[in-house]
């Protein structure tokens, strides 16, 4: 929200737009912060290939600027000896574009862009190069409180909570990118209207989490479809360090709606996933907060390939279940709570525990949501025009 | 001994005047020399010769000046003497910045004069800056490491960094920060050694946004009353009234102040710079503001959104009477980015900080058996 620079851009002339080249060598942590301070709104800051040892975070607030590596292979920003800074990049202005670099183990975040509106991340890479290590950063590519987001063909590894987290922001897009090693593959979180399509989720412990939680300054979030992902084998021990919310989450969840107002599961890959391939919950810790709803409401799950699920799954009374079920569990789990919950595509595991009830209150039995009406599928989230063609 | 207040400018200030460099003054000069809180303010109105005046159009120009000395603050950059209306300030409660001593000052253009605010920071007309220089040792013995200068132009203010030479002859633009390896001993007597970062203009501005425009932190009518520091002000005809009323923030060391008024003093000035509902935490929800009611908003069984290992494996940022089970502290005993809170400009932990909120968060009523 630049009011006051939006009202000056008017009264400047615009330069003709520069590219600032950084090159390997030297002192890198002053030439790259340098070139982000002094880029002008129109600029490419362009970082030739080559790996970059940076001693801080590096940060950027003008408007309408490119930051471009050779490619998320070849410009490495180097993050080991980084001494402080809560995230390796920050971005905190508006209509930026971040392609073609990647980050590797920041000490906490890995990209974070905080009240940036229309921006754009294509083919950047984030990670942990230790493998999944509590110890590692939170989030790998980290959007919040934006407007009009775009991820296409990100890799994400070893976030020790979400490889990609969308926080409290609206229309939103994350495509084409692959997440693993992650305790969190993909997370949509208080954040409305958003498309998750075509991605990779393998090898975490929860593959794509669609959450809201209370206390926020923006809740209610819903109207998430999740497409044409590929869930699969998340398998990942969780490694996310306690009291975190996404240390609750059961190792060999693929995807996992909490909480959540309108999602739409559908035509996705959903497999090998030890839990559950879907699992629909209500927010079950205590909370003060009038504003907020815990409960799944008009979560639709249809027309996704459900393959085997839930064969070991990370539950309490896993054994009897198990015993009950014939070696498996239905893909699908639900908490019982909340309403419209459509399942068209997969048998149903509904563990009927009340709201405020602990887990091990549970009374497992198998559910029907087929007949249950679930509304139409919203249209695609569009973005502008500009954003889709910057990420060509 | 190690005293947390600025150092004060005034004896350099007072000594200036030789008479065959010094500032001519008229007939017309005062000098007022106000004591308050063990902070002396300095004021020297006079009939100057330009070059002892502070260079206004610095200020207001478009641009960043390759050396401090440029705006001409200070009559005798290497004494750091003030300029006339360059006038010395101090804070009941100052931020934490490594146990880095500062000199603080405000600049009114002549004839402006700030207006007062009950609640935001005090108003600076165009043309103010605020000057802080940071850096180890105290009096005398003070050296200067670097100069972040606050600058109100006509489109807003601007933050930037200058860093001392080693001589200490003047202090040169540093808009991409950098980093200084500092030794000093710390006030229980310890040794340190720390890489000391000056931080770039973005990093500036992390901490000094409100909605993303900058804004002073410091200059609060709460955080500069002291029952006698902002009639000072009006005084020198710096700030336009005090009202009688005037809010007043604890001081963080104030042994004879409530636990509860110093800890939220402390947590005001070192962290609701950011977290408030218009900062850069404003997505975490927790606000930390001096007066804020809202208990969850608080930290008060409030669990984590984003803190990532920053949660230590803790489930709430304040467990009511459990310092040992808060988030809050436990990000304030890590120097380790990614956990360490606030995350700029603190290399070192504030053990008597710490011991504050954790003696704070202990005398709370637990609702936990």
């Amino acid at each position: 929200m630049k009011h006051l620079l939006a009202i000056f851009a008017v009264i400047a002339s615009p330069a003709a737009a520069r590219t600032i080249t950084v090159t390997p060598g030297g002192d890198a942590q002053e030439k790259l912060q340098g070139a982000l301070i002094e880029a002008q709104p129109g600029d490419v800051v362009e970082i030739a290939a080559g790996r970059y040892a940076l001693t801080d975070g590096l940060s950027l607030d003008v408007n309408r600027v490119t930051v471009r590596g050779a490619g998320p292979g070849k410009t490495i920003l180097d993050f080991k000896g980084q001494l402080a800074a809560g995230e390796g990049l920050l971005v905190t202005s508006d209509d930026v574009v971040l392609r073609g670099f990647a980050v590797e183990d920041s000490k906490g975040d890995g990209i974070k862009s905080k009240g940036a509106d229309r921006i754009v991340y294509k083919d950047v890479r984030v990670e942990w190069t230790g493998g999944p290590k509590e110890t590692n950063g939170a989030y790998g590519v980290y959007p919040v409180e934006s407007r009009d987001v775009l991820i296409d063909g990100a890799v994400v590894k070893g976030a020790s909570d979400a490889g990609i987290y969308v926080g409290q922001s609206e229309n939103i897009i994350v495509r084409n990118s692959a997440v693993s090693g992650n305790v969190a593959g993909i997370e949509i979180e208080n954040s409305r209207h958003a498309d998750v399509i075509h991605n990779l989720a393998e090898h975490n412990t929860g593959g794509i989490l669609v959450f809201d939680l209370p206390n926020l300054p923006k809740m209610g979030g819903g109207d998430v479809r999740i497409v044409q992902n590929k869930v699969t084998n998340n398998d990942q021990p969780n490694f996310a360090p306690k009291g975190n919310i996404v240390a609750s989450v059961r190792m060999g969840t693929g995807v996992l709606v909490m909480a959540n107002d309108g999602v739409e599961v559908t035509e996705n890959l959903l497999e090998g996933n030890a839990t559950s391939n879907v699992m629909i919950v209500a927010y079950r810790n205590a909370f003060k907060d009038a504003k907020y709803n815990p409960l799944p409401r008009r979560i639709a799950v249809h027309t996704n390939k459900q393959g085997r699920a839930g064969f070991a799954p990370q539950l309490p009374g896993a054994a009897q279940l198990l015993a009950a079920f014939g070696d498996q569990l239905p893909p699908v789990l639900w908490d019982g709570t909340g309403e419209g919950i459509a399942v068209a595509d997969g048998a149903v595991l509904n563990m009927n525990v009340a709201l405020g009830a602990a887990m091990e209150t549970a009374k497992p039995a198998p559910a029907d949501l087929s007949k249950v009406a679930r509304g139409p599928s919203r249209a695609a989230v569009v973005l502008p025009t500009a954003m889709e063609a910057a990420a060509r | 001994m190690f005293d947390h207040k600025s150092t004060s400018p005034a004896k350099a200030g007072a000594q200036s005047g030789d008479v065959a460099t010094g500032p001519r003054l008229s007939p017309g000069k005062w000098l007022a020399a106000i004591v308050s809180g063990g902070c002396l303010i300095v004021v020297l109105a006079a009939a100057t010769t330009d070059a002892r005046r502070v260079d206004d159009a610095a200020i207001l120009a478009d641009g960043y000046p390759p050396t401090l000395s440029a705006f001409r603050f200070f009559t005798d950059i290497k004494a750091r003497t003030p300029a006339t209306h360059v006038t010395a300030y101090a804070l009941n409660t100052p931020l934490f910045s490594d146990y880095a001593e500062k000199q603080r000052y405000m600049y009114v253009p002549a004839g402006k004069t700030a207006r007062y605010d009950a609640s935001a920071v005090l108003d600076f007309p165009v043309g103010s800056a605020l000057i802080k220089t940071f850096g180890y040792g105290a009096g005398a013995a003070f050296r200067p490491i670097e100069t972040r200068l606050l600058l109100r132009r006509a489109s807003g203010w601007v933050a930037i960094p200058y860093v001392w030479n080693a001589d200490l002859s003047d202090a040169v633009l540093k808009r991409s920060g950098t980093r200084v390896p500092v030794s000093f001993t710390d006030p229980s007597g310890q040794a340190r050694t720390i890489s000391y970062a000056v931080p770039n203009q973005n990093q500036c501005k992390d901490c000094h946004a409100l909605s993303g425009a900058i804004t002073p932190i410091g200059p609060t009518a709460r955080n500069l009353n002291d029952g006698a520091r902002l009639q000072a002000l009006v005084a020198a005809k710096l700030l336009d009234r005090a009202p009688a009323g005037a809010p007043r923030l604890a001081r963080w060391d104030d042994a004879a102040a409530p636990v509860e008024a110093r800890a939220r003093a402390y947590l005001e000035v070192n962290c609701a710079h950011c977290h408030n509902a218009r900062g850069a935490a404003s997505n975490s929800g927790l606000w930390l503001d001096w007066q804020q009611a809202d208990a969850v908003a608080r930290g008060i069984g409030k669990r984590p959104v984003a803190a990532g290992r920053g949660s230590g494996g803790r489930d709430f940022d304040i467990d009511l009477g459990h310092p040992e089970r808060s988030i809050l502290t436990y990000r304030m005993e890590s120097t380790e980015p990614g956990v360490a809170m606030p995350e700029l400009g603190r290399a070192t932990v504030h053990a008597e900080g710490v011991a504050l909120l954790n003696g704070w968060i202990a005398g709370m009523q637990s609702t936990r058996k």
